[in-house]
């Protein structure tokens, strides 16, 4: 019985539903498959975001057509409470921009204030700044190839191994400034404490072992033929978009434009070291991990030329005026190097102990402006690990 | 690279009628800056990107500063003088004058292919009230973007020309601009809202009035 009534329904045969009945409260039911674009909301709670990081993405089957960064879960507005409190005082906030920098991003504050205070910096501190700020790079790209590794979905290993090394380093941190990652350790015109010898020893043996563990790592992600096929060709960025959009760091010099503060603005005592600067050919995201990883073997050469020329001398400026530090009206912007990009303090004084302005540059935050861009014709999963070869901390992002 | 001083010369040239002034920065840094008025900002920085002899190619860093009203007192001494020419006091005149306050937008640029900078630009808008508008450099470099979104955002400067002027660091219902120096913080964020304030108000009548407290008490006591 049941099947015959079946086969006697016919759809096309109804009338039409007609909306036009007065007082009728039904529907038209769109049944049909149109194909429509589909909103996706990726984050701000999801592992691959690196944090609370959101984005809109519009999808047309899986292919993104857009894409919109929503930013400021994280926002606390550093920037006023900078300026609601003294120099020095913002100097401890600095590591708090991006956690794993903690060491670059003070350097970036001390040197824009030295700038505006016109304060000068002995030689010894210089170096111990250079040989923080390498061990730094390495700290922060090696656990970047190992959470890009982990966006790939090489579950675990490769992020293993990278935090293994990261915790080496951390040590080192703590022994010097007695925190893991916030170390609040520069000043104006110096460092906090003289290292040790003990401790210089212990970076010596980190800089002669690091090698050893770059080639291991290597061994294991660089040549493999799922992460060449998951990662080249994918997120491409063109030179003049890359420059246009003020994108730094090594995701700039994949694009194979040569910019490395190190070497243009010679900031520091860089100006002393042999060292070359790793361009890519593509601009995709293996250029970005592979830059990565022959920045971390420049930075050992470099580590291993400031061990050995390190000079004796006091580690900060005997002259260098810690409480009551009133830089004279004026303003100063000071970058550097940091690992994740040009990172930048712009400050203006007028006389007081607070700085009138103080404005963070954050290298990551710029560079976003190009996700878009690198994300369009690719798939949601592509969009995961191109933003994680931008490298974004979101404690620098939202600030 | 060329000094500021013939920078503006050559663009007061380059464009007749253009308002290009530069503003020393008194303190060692000595990073001065040129002072741009709102109707030639774009032209000039198109200008000074695709300059063979500047190239400033890279816009790194694009923030906002609040100057609010200020009370400028100036003094003018007059030395009063005696028959043999001699001083006898020294008086002195105090005027004060009003600054009108102004949001300004700064501007840091660099030349990645020629390796020269930072060239440093400010615009500034007529008030803090009601004409806050300042032409946006997006459409010269793309680094702009978000920097002047977020400029927006703090500073409350509306960029003319802007392809996607939105909050970008705060939520999109919030009100005010943070980083201004007379910004004052709200009681509670986190309130906002419900669609049910009417249904929640109308409940009240549902309920008790609220017990006699110390305040009902004193009332008594008065009667």
């Amino acid at each position: 019985m049941q099947s015959s009534l079946k086969s006697n329904f016919s759809p096309s045969a109804l009338q039409p539903f007609s909306p036009s009945i007065a007082g009728s409260h039904v529907r038209a039911v769109h049944d049909e498959f149109h194909g429509d674009l589909l909103e996706v909301s990726m984050g701000p709670h999801h592992p691959s975001t690196h944090g609370v990081f959101r984005m809109i993405v519009t999808l047309d089957g899986e292919t993104i057509v857009k894409l919109k960064p929503v930013f400021g879960y994280l926002h606390r507005n550093h920037e006023k409470i900078g300026e609601n409190t003294t120099y020095l005082a913002s100097m401890p906030y600095t590591d708090r921009l991006d956690y794993l920098c903690s060491m670059t991003n003070n350097w970036a504050y001390a040197l824009a204030v030295e700038k505006l205070a016109g304060q000068p910096v002995p030689e010894r501190a210089e170096y111990v700044r250079v040989i923080l700020a390498e061990i730094t790079r390495l700290l922060n790209h090696t656990c970047l190839a190992g959470f890009l590794m982990q966006d790939c979905g090489c579950s675990g290993t490769p992020l293993m191994y990278a935090f293994r090394e990261r915790e080496y380093i951390l040590d080192l941190f703590e022994a010097l400034s007695g925190s893991r990652m916030m170390c609040n350790y520069q000043r104006f015109g110096g460092c906090r404490v003289d290292p040790s010898s003990d401790w210089l020893a212990g970076a010596k043996k980190l800089t002669d072992r690091y090698g050893a563990f770059l080639d291991e790592f290597e061994a294991l992600l660089t040549g493999n033929e799922i992460i060449m096929a998951r990662t080249q060709g994918v997120g491409r960025l063109s030179p003049e978009l890359a420059v246009s959009a003020g994108v730094t760091g090594p995701m700039l010099r994949a694009t194979g434009v040569n910019h490395d503060l190190r070497k243009v603005d010679a900031y520091g005592v860089y100006s002393r070291f042999d060292f070359r600067v790793p361009l890519g050919d593509h601009g995709d995201v293996y250029d970005r991990y592979m830059i990565r990883v022959l920045e971390m073997r420049e930075s050992i050469r470099i580590l291993q030329q400031a061990l050995a020329g390190l000079p004796a001398g006091p580690i900060i400026d005997p002259g260098a005026k810690l409480r009551g530090f009133r830089p004279k009206p004026g303003e100063a912007y000071g970058r550097i190097e940091g690992p994740k990009g040009e990172i930048g303090f712009y400050l203006i004084s007028d006389g007081t102990p607070n700085p009138l302005r103080y404005r963070v540059r954050a290298p990551s935050f710029v560079n976003l402006t190009v996700l878009e861009d690198m994300c369009l014709g690719h798939t949601v999963a592509d969009a995961v690990i191109i933003l994680g070869s931008v490298d974004i901390v979101l404690g620098e992002v939202d600030r | 690279m060329e000094t500021l001083e013939q920078l503006r010369d050559r663009l007061l040239a380059r464009f007749p009628g253009a308002e290009v002034s530069v503003v020393t920065n008194p303190g060692p840094a000595a990073q001065h800056s040129l002072l741009l008025g709102p109707a030639h900002a774009r032209a000039i920085a198109l200008f000074l990107r695709d300059d063979p002899a500047l190239k400033l190619d890279q816009c790194s860093n694009v923030t906002g500063v609040d100057w609010p009203d200020k009370q400028i007192t100036d003094t003018v001494r007059t030395p009063v003088l005696d028959a043999a020419g001699a001083t006898v006091r020294i008086l002195e005149e105090k005027t004060t004058r009003l600054r009108p306050g102004y949001l300004e937008i700064v501007y840091h640029l660099y030349s990645i292919a020629l390796r020269h900078g930072p060239v440093i630009l400010r615009l500034r808008t007529t008030n803090r009230t009601d004409q806050v508008t300042a032409p946006s450099l997006t459409p010269v470099w793309r680094a702009c973007e978000f920097q002047e979104r977020e400029v927006f955002d703090l500073f409350g400067v509306v960029f003319d020309g802007h392809p996607d002027l939105r909050r970008i660091l705060m939520w999109p219902e919030f009100k005010d601009h943070p980083m201004r120096k007379d910004y004052v913080e709200p009681d509670d964020y986190e309130w906002e809202p419900t669609p049910h304030g009417t249904v929640l108000e109308k409940a009240k009548g549902h309920y008790p009035p609220p017990a006699a407290g110390p305040a009902a008490k004193t009332e008594e006591l008065k009667n």
